[in-house]
């Protein structure tokens, strides 16, 4: 059980590295938005080391920026970050059932897009290990790319920033295509949402909706449709 | 009122996690609603596929080289391609177009 710890462990620093690498580059221009708001490059650090969102931390920049209130950047992290609930739903599903609060609490701490695409599809139950050797390089590369993104602004050059920024989407891509390619279903499902994802972005007042908000209501939306329309077989004897 | 940086910080930190620590918590046995299990099943798909279109194409500042970093990701992963290939592919693409356009 110890060396498949280890294993674990190992294997999610592995799987994490592209991870922490893109991470760090849109922590970068991230730090670049902290900058804006004022913050100092220990503070926007600390802000990614404890938030781990891009998107969330960049609306809780906007509200720092503007002097919202309080409560304003509680319901504004809320929304932006809302989708981490549905994230984390999934995943305890993920979990044997006997995997202690402890674990629970700590896998939480970056229940992130990247981290929880790869948590999703590793084959049956989810050692947390995994998770932790995700982590223990996604998270560095983010708040120290956040950090150094306030202190050197443009250091590296534009053309190297931007084609940094797309590792991620190449992340989710090879997360989502692999299944679709099985699953003719699922292919339905990544093309439609985004044929969705891309009329809220283009069509009049739809795109007033913000990029977390479209997020959590396409997910709904299509996600719930999908459900009642192709249930799932039940496979797994103990859950059923 | 002059607001605290910090407080801010503080905020944002807690409601990020809660959200987060309370349904892995919270859930602790299997959800046997089929319904309920098939929408989380999906979950990751659809969110995934919401996020990376139609941003990777406003990403780099030009329409052109975010599709074909979309067009030859979406092939390699196809192909069968690991996280760290198609990312790498997809920066590549990238920035070799943008040398042209």
């Amino acid at each position: 059980m110890k060396g498949d710890n280890r294993r674990c462990f190992v294997r999610g620093i592995r799987d994490g590295i592209p991870i922490a690498l893109g991470y760090f580059a849109v922590g970068f221009t991230l730090g670049i938005a902290a900058k804006g708001a004022g913050l100092t490059a220990l503070q926007a650090a600390i802000a990614s080391f404890t938030n781990n969102a891009s998107a969330g931390e960049y609306a809780g920049f906007t509200v720092i920026r503007t002097g919202g209130s309080y409560l304003e950047m509680a319901l504004m992290t809320l929304v932006a970050n809302a989708r981490y609930l549905l994230m984390s739903a999934a995943l305890s599903q993920k979990f044997r059932q006997d995997i202690p609060f402890g674990h629970r609490c700590l896998v939480a701490y970056d229940v992130t897009d990247e981290i929880f695409g790869i948590c999703v599809s590793v084959d049956g139950y989810l050692n947390p290990f995994y998770a932790y050797g995700a982590m223990a390089v996604a998270i560095p590369g983010w708040s120290l790319g956040t950090g150094l993104g306030v202190m050197m602004g443009n250091i590296l050059p534009a053309a190297v920033v931007v084609a940094l920024s797309v590792g991620l989407y190449g992340m989710f891509l090879a997360v989502i295509i692999p299944p679709a390619r099985k699953d003719r279903f699922i292919a339905t499902l990544v093309l439609l949402s985004m044929a969705c994802s891309f009329l809220f972005s283009r069509t009049p007042y739809l795109s007033r909706i913000s990029e977390g908000m479209r997020m959590i209501l396409l997910t709904v939306a299509i996600a719930g449709a999908a459900s009642v329309l192709r249930p799932i077989q039940e496979v797994d004897s103990d859950a059923a | 009122m002059r607001h605290n940086t910090w407080i801010y910080l503080l905020i944002m930190a807690l409601v990020s996690y809660v959200i987060r620590a309370l349904p892995l918590t919270l859930i602790r046995r299997p959800i046997r609603n089929r319904t309920l299990r098939s929408f989380l099943y999906y979950v990751p798909y659809v969110t995934l596929a919401v996020m990376t279109f139609p941003a990777i194409m406003d990403a780099t500042g030009n329409v052109w080289s975010g599709l074909a970093a979309l067009a030859a990701g979406a092939l390699l992963a196809w192909l069968g391609g690991g996280l760290l290939p198609v990312a790498i592919l997809c920066c590549a693409t990238v920035f070799l177009m943008n040398l042209f356009l």
